[in-house]
């Protein structure tokens, strides 16, 4: 068929042609390089305003919420938060004391000083991606300093990484992406492993521990900061199972998230005291 | 000429907010591809206007939207509109239920596309949820396919 009316359709045929050619080069440099970053972000400029649009009529159902939301429940809220303010406060009185009796004690083994994190709120932009995509979007982008590569968390755990950025958000992958590899370490033991993502939101596979290691149900596993991505001894998930098979090699061990990865509207970006400076001004969290 | 391109453009915008617009987890997977529906419209309705390369930078919005690898839906709407250019004088005969069959092939054709590029990625898994959306597509194209053609006609965008 091509060959009978080959004459009328091969314009159309040969763009075709060209614009996959074109696609398979854009996905290519889009993985391995980074020249693409200005085509996304000159294309987020259109496609901003459509996700917060799409987001509207939640920010509006939220606000209507808010308005009609009973004095004696905010009354409850504050008291609940003012008692949760108080703890806090005491717990890092006592942290501040450590810190600095855990400087002095690097000074005298002439350790490198640890810095504190960074940290700075995000709030997610509310839109549904597809089902089978493992991101968020975020309300900061390029113009607030964000790089690739930079961890996200909440206040539970650890949620993923910034992957794309754009002007004015950028997309998280999320630990339970099945592309993504998180370094782990057992908390109680400090035995090293890596949590794979499974594309499931409330599990992770660690793979590569052999039969003899000293994992249990229940460990809590904490980032490792292998890899130099994400800052040693944030939590990430607890084992939930771990099946013994003597015909694999390895053990089969699945664990569940500890940040709450589908319901948490805010997330803290994170800027690592160690390695990573971050030269711009940073804005307080409200 | 240019009355006609806003509405495609505000069709297509607003298929766009109805494909990030929140919905409750459990309704996710039921989500018809409301883009792709309506650029199957108009390649049908207005093929020497709506070609390939339209396809493909419609794709590449989506890409940017979803955070996919850029180039991704890109490749795979502009196949779905070369391939829906061409078969659509066959297609617009048919009678609705024909038609209705063929936008299934169609949607299901695109969708196996892109999915077989993301699980060359490692960024999907298959399984049978995934082509939930075609079917739900396709339930919905005759209603789509009236509102669409009202659209068009009231605005007496194009002849026929």
């Amino acid at each position: 068929m091509a060959a009978r009316d080959s004459r009328a359709r091969s314009p159309d045929f040969l763009r075709l042609v060209l614009l996959i050619c074109l696609s398979v080069v854009v996905m290519l440099a889009d993985k391995r390089t980074e020249y693409m970053q200005g085509v996304r972000s000159t294309l987020a400029l259109l496609v901003t305003p459509i996700q917060v649009i799409a987001g509207t009529p939640d920010r509006i159902g939220s606000w209507i919420q808010q308005l009609f939301a009973s004095e004696e429940n905010l009354n409850e809220a504050y008291e609940r938060l003012q008692g949760e303010h108080m703890k806090l406060r005491a717990r890092l009185q006592r942290m501040q004391a450590l810190e600095a009796e855990n400087a002095s004690l690097r000074r005298l083994l002439a350790a490198a000083e640890k810095v504190p994190d960074q940290v700075l709120m995000a709030e997610l932009i509310d839109v549904s991606l597809d089902p089978y995509t493992h991101k968020l979007i975020v309300n900061r982008g390029l113009t607030d300093g964000i790089y690739v590569g930079q961890p996200v968390l909440d206040p539970q755990g650890v949620m993923g990484q910034v992957t794309e950025i754009m002007p004015f958000t950028s997309a998280v992958t999320l630990i339970t992406d099945p592309s993504h590899a998180t370094p782990v370490q057992v908390e109680r033991n400090d035995l090293r492993a890596i949590a794979f993502g499974t594309g499931r939101s409330d599990s992770l596979r660690i793979s590569y521990l052999t039969h003899n290691s000293d994992i249990e149900i229940g460990d809590v596993l904490v980032t490792s900061g292998m890899g130099g991505r994400f800052p040693l001894g944030y939590p990430v998930a607890e084992v939930y199972e771990i099946v013994r098979d003597a015909s694999e090699a390895f053990l089969r061990i699945n664990a569940t998230p500890v940040a709450r990865l589908e319901r948490s509207k805010q997330v803290l970006l994170v800027w690592q005291g160690l390695g990573k400076e971050y030269s711009g001004e940073l804005k307080e969290a409200e | 000429m240019n009355g006609a391109w806003l509405v495609i453009g505000l069709t297509i915008v607003v298929a766009f907010i109805l494909n990030l617009i929140p919905v409750p987890e459990w309704a996710l997977p039921y989500r018809p591809d409301w883009v792709v529906l309506v650029l199957i419209y108009w390649c049908l309705a207005t093929p020497d206007r709506l070609s390939t390369g339209v396809g493909w930078l419609v794709g590449l919005l989506i890409d940017v939207s979803n955070a996919n690898v850029l180039g991704l839906h890109a490749l795979g709407l502009a196949t779905l509109a070369y391939v829906t250019t061409r078969l659509h004088l066959r297609i617009r005969m048919f009678p609705w239920w024909q038609q209705s069959l063929s936008v299934l092939v169609l949607l299901i054709g695109y969708k196996g596309l892109v999915g077989w590029m993301r699980s060359l990625f490692g960024e999907l898994q298959f399984d049978l949820m995934y082509w939930m959306p075609c079917l739900i597509g396709v339930l919905i194209w005759p209603w789509l396919f009236v509102i669409l053609r009202d659209i068009r006609r009231y605005g007496r965008l194009f002849s026929g």
